[in-house]
C-alpha cells in the first residue's frame, strides 16, 4: 500500500493541478493577510473560502483521478497486489497531497507576517485542522460516488451534486426547517442536524471558536455549552472522523464486490 | 486729621488714600472676626481621633484634615457646609456593618481624598459609601472605594461635582450589589473623570436633568456600565464603557446629547453598546461602537440624529425594535458587522444617507465620491434570522450567502426604500 501512496503521491506532485491548488492558497493568504494585516480578520475570511472550496476540490479532484488513472489501476488490479491496499493507497495519496497543498499555501504567508506571535494560532490551526477533514472527508465521497457510477459524465455529475447538496441546498432545507418548526424548541434539533453535515459541522466549530457565539442567542448558547467544551470538542472532531471512516469502509466493501 | 479737606485735593491725594485703606482694612477684619475659619486635623495620635468628633466639633466653612490612617467609622454625619480633605487617603473602614459611611445634608461642602471600604449590603436598605441628600452646591472628588454596596448615592442634590472619583466593587451578583453612582431627583450635575467596575450599574441616574456626565470609564460592571431612565435634558460625552454585563441603557428620556463616547467589547448573549427605548430628540454624534453584540439597539425612538459614528465588527450595528420615526443616519462609518441593519418593519420612516457601509460593492463611476447605485443596509438573512433567531446558525454558510444576494437583486421581503442612496465610497475620519 504504501508503494501505491508514495507512487500516486508523486504523480499528483509531478501533476500541474497540485501547483495551481498549491499556488491559489499561497496568494491567498499573501493576498488576504496583505490587505487587513489582522490575522483574526483573515482567519474569518479564508474560513468563508475554506468551507467552500475545499470540498469542492477535494470532490472534483477525486473523482477526476480516479477516472483518470482508470486504466492504470486496472492494470495493477492484474498484479498479486490486494484490491483495497491499491485503492487505499490512491486514496490517501489524493488526500495527503491536497492536504499538503493547503497547509503549505496557507501556512507560509501566515507564519510570514507573524502568527506565531499571534493569539490567533489556535484559530488558526483549528482552521487549517478542519480544512485537512474536509479534504479527506470529500475525496473518500467521491471516490464512493465514482466507484458505483461507470460512466464518467454520471460520476462527475453526482459528485458535484453531491458538493452542492451539502455546501448549499443542504442548508436551505435547515433553514425552512427552523422556520416551518419555529414553535417547537429547536436547540437539539440544530445540534443534530450540523451533525448530519460536515460542512455545518466545520463552520460552527470554527464560529465558535471566532467568539461569534454571542451573536446566536440562546441557541448559540447551546451549542456554546456543548462545542465550546473540551468534550464537545472531542466529540465533534470524532464526528468528523466517522465522516471519514464510513465512506471508506464503504469503499472498502463496494470494492469487494466491484466487478472491474 | 481734618476731615473736610476735600476728596480731590492733590495736595492731600495721598493722605487720602491711606485713609481709604485703612477702612477697607478695618473691613475686612470684621469679616474675618465674623467668619474665623478654622481648621481641625485628625489623626490617630491627635487630639481629635475620629472623624465625627471634629465634625462636631466644625462650624460652617471650616475644613477638616485627616491624616493618614484607618477609622472604623460609619454613620457620619454631616450637616454642615464644611471641607474634609484626606492626606495620603485615609481609610474609612465600615467593617461591612450596614450603614452609609458619610451621610450628608448640607449646602456648600466638598469631600475628597478619602479610602472607603467594606460598606456592608442590605437587601432592604439603600447603604453607600457616600450618601447626600438636599444639599446644594458641594464637590466631592478623589475618593476611592472598595467593596461598597453602593458607591454614592444622591438625592435632590443640585450643582454638585463628583470628580476623579475610583469604585471598584467585586463581582456579585445583580441582586446583592448596588451602583456605582447612584442619582435620584438631581439637577445640575457633573460627574467627570471617575472610574467605576464591578459594580451593577456603574452610573445610575433617574430623575436627573441639565446634568452632564463626562470622562469617566465605566467597565466590567454586572449590568449596566450606565443606566438611565426619565433624565432629560442630559449631556454624555467622552465616557468610556467596556465590558460591561448588558452595556448601556438609556430610558424614556427627552433631549440628550451623547457625543465622542466610546462604547464596545460588551459581547454576550443579552448584550448592548447601547440600549435606546422611548428616546426622542436625541443627538449621537462622533461615538465609537466597537465589538458589542448589539451596537445600538433602538426601540421606539424618534428624531434622533445619528451623525459621525464608527460601528466597527459588531454582530449588529443597529438593531430596530418597535415603532422608530424620523430618525436621521448620516456620515456613520458601517464597518466588517456581521449585520449592519436589522429591521422588524416594512415600513420605513427613518432616512440613511450618505454612510460608508463596508459591505458596499457598488461602484463611482464620476468619481464624486459617492457611490453611483443605493445601497440595501438590511438583508435579507437579518429578515430571517428576526423572524427565527435559531437561524442564526447559518451564519456565513454560502446558501445564506446566495439569499441575500438574490434579496439584493430584488428586494421582497425587506422594506423597499430603506436604502442609502448616497453611499460613500470611503469612511468618515477613519479611527
Amino acid at each position: 500500500m504504501l508503494k501505491i501512496l508514495k507512487y500516486s503521491i508523486f504523480d499528483l506532485l509531478r501533476s500541474r493541478w497540485s501547483y495551481v491548488y498549491f499556488f491559489f492558497y499561497l496568494s491567498l493568504g499573501f493576498v488576504l493577510l496583505f490587505l487587513n494585516s489582522d490575522i483574526n480578520k483573515a482567519i474569518i475570511t479564508l474560513m468563508n473560502i475554506i468551507i467552500v472550496l475545499t470540498p469542492l476540490i477535494g470532490t472534483i479532484f477525486g473523482v477526476m483521478y480516479y477516472y483518470n488513472s482508470k486504466e492504470f489501476t486496472e492494470l495493477l488490479l492484474a498484479q498479486p497486489i490486494k484490491r483495497s491496499k491499491i485503492f487505499m493507497g490512491q486514496y490517501l495519496g489524493i488526500a495527503l497531497s491536497l492536504t499538503l497543498s493547503l497547509f503549505i499555501g496557507l501556512g507560509i504567508p501566515f507564519v510570514f507576517y507573524g502568527l506565531f506571535k499571534s493569539a490567533a494560532i489556535f484559530d488558526f490551526s483549528l482552521l487549517i485542522l478542519v480544512g485537512i477533514f474536509l479534504n479527506f472527508i470529500f475525496v473518500a465521497l467521491a471516490y464512493n460516488i465514482a466507484l458505483s457510477t461507470e460512466n464518467k459524465i454520471k460520476g462527475f455529475g453526482y459528485a458535484i451534486l453531491m458538493w452542492l447538496f451539502l455546501a448549499v441546498i443542504y442548508d436551505g432545507f435547515f433553514m425552512i426547517s427552523l422556520i416551518l418548526f419555529n414553535a417547537y424548541p429547536l436547540d437539539k434539533f440544530s445540534l443534530v442536524a450540523t451533525m448530519f453535515n460536515p460542512i455545518d459541522l466545520s463552520r460552527i466549530l470554527i464560529l465558535l471558536k471566532l467568539d461569534i457565539s454571542a451573536l446566536l442567542g440562546y441557541t448559540g448558547a447551546v451549542f456554546k455549552d456543548f462545542f465550546g467544551t473540551a468534550i464537545g470538542f472531542i466529540f465533534s472532531i470524532l464526528i468528523l472522523f466517522l465522516w471519514v471512516f464510513i465512506p471508506v469502509l464503504r469503499m472498502k466493501f463496494k470494492l469487494k464486490m466491484k466487478d472491474f | 486729621m481734618n476731615a473736610f479737606i476735600p476728596i480731590f485735593s492733590p495736595k492731600n491725594f495721598i493722605k487720602n488714600e491711606v485713609k481709604l485703606f485703612l477702612i477697607f482694612l478695618l473691613f475686612l477684619l470684621t469679616i474675618q472676626i465674623n467668619s474665623q475659619t478654622k481648621t481641625i486635623q485628625v489623626c490617630t495620635t491627635c487630639d481629635v481621633k475620629t472623624i465625627k468628633k471634629a465634625i462636631t466639633l466644625a462650624n460652617d466653612r471650616d475644613t477638616i484634615f485627616v491624616k493618614k490612617g484607618i477609622y472604623k467609622e460609619t454613620k457620619i454625619y454631616i450637616n454642615k457646609g464644611i471641607h474634609l480633605i484626606g492626606e495620603d487617603f485615609p481609610v474609612i473602614d465600615a467593617e461591612n456593618k450596614t450603614d452609609s459611611v458619610f451621610a450628608i445634608k448640607a449646602d456648600n461642602f466638598s469631600i475628597s481624598g478619602f479610602k472607603i471600604k467594606n460598606v456592608g449590603m442590605s437587601y432592604t436598605k439603600e447603604i453607600a459609601g457616600i450618601f447626600v441628600s438636599h444639599s446644594n452646591n458641594f464637590v466631592i472628588k478623589n475618593n476611592r472605594m472598595e467593596n461598597v454596596f453602593y458607591g454614592f448615592i444622591l438625592q435632590r442634590t443640585k450643582y454638585g461635582l463628583l470628580s476623579n472619583n475610583k469604585i471598584i466593587g467585586e463581582f456579585k451578583t445583580e441582586a446583592t450589589s448596588g451602583n456605582g453612582f447612584h442619582l435620584w431627583k438631581c439637577e445640575n450635575m457633573r460627574i467627570e473623570k471617575n472610574i467605576v467596575s464591578g459594580m451593577r450599574d456603574g452610573i445610575y441616574l433617574e430623575f436627573v436633568t441639565n446634568s452632564h456626565i463626562s470622562n469617566n470609564t465605566s467597565a466590567n460592571n454586572i449590568r449596566y456600565g450606565l443606566h438611565f431612565m426619565f433624565s432629560h435634558k442630559n449631556e454624555y460625552h467622552h465616557n468610556e464603557f467596556k465590558k460591561n454585563g448588558a452595556g448601556v441603557a438609556v430610558m424614556f428620556s427627552k433631549f440628550i446629547k451623547m457625543h465622542h463616547n466610546t462604547f464596545h467589547y460588551n459581547w454576550g448573549t443579552a448584550s448592548y453598546g447601547l440600549l435606546l427605548k422611548e428616546i426622542n430628540d436625541a443627538e449621537i454624534v462622533d461615538n465609537i461602537f466597537e465589538q458589542n453584540t448589539i451596537g445600538i439597539n433602538i426601540d421606539g425612538c424618534n428624531r434622533i440624529n445619528y451623525k459621525n459614528n464608527h460601528f466597527i465588527r459588531n454582530g449588529w450595528a443597529l438593531k430596530f425594535t418597535g415603532g422608530c420615526y424620523t430618525n436621521i443616519f448620516e456620515y456613520n462609518n458601517f464597518m466588517h458587522n456581521a449585520f449592519d441593519l436589522s429591521y422588524n418593519s416594512r415600513l420605513n420612516d427613518n432616512k440613511f444617507e450618505a454612510n460608508y457601509w463596508s459591505e458596499y460593492n457598488g461602484y463611482d463611476i464620476d468619481k464624486n465620491g459617492i457611490g453611483d447605485i443605493a445601497h440595501r443596509p438590511v438583508k435579507l438573512f437579518s429578515y430571517v434570522v428576526n423572524k427565527t433567531p435559531e437561524t442564526l446558525v447559518l451564519l456565513r454558510s454560502l446558501f445564506v450567502d446566495i439569499i441575500n444576494f438574490s434579496e439584493k437583486v430584488s428586494p421582497v421581503f425587506t422594506p423597499n426604500n430603506l436604502k442609502d442612496n448616497k453611499p460613500l465610497m470611503k469612511p468618515i475620519n477613519p479611527l
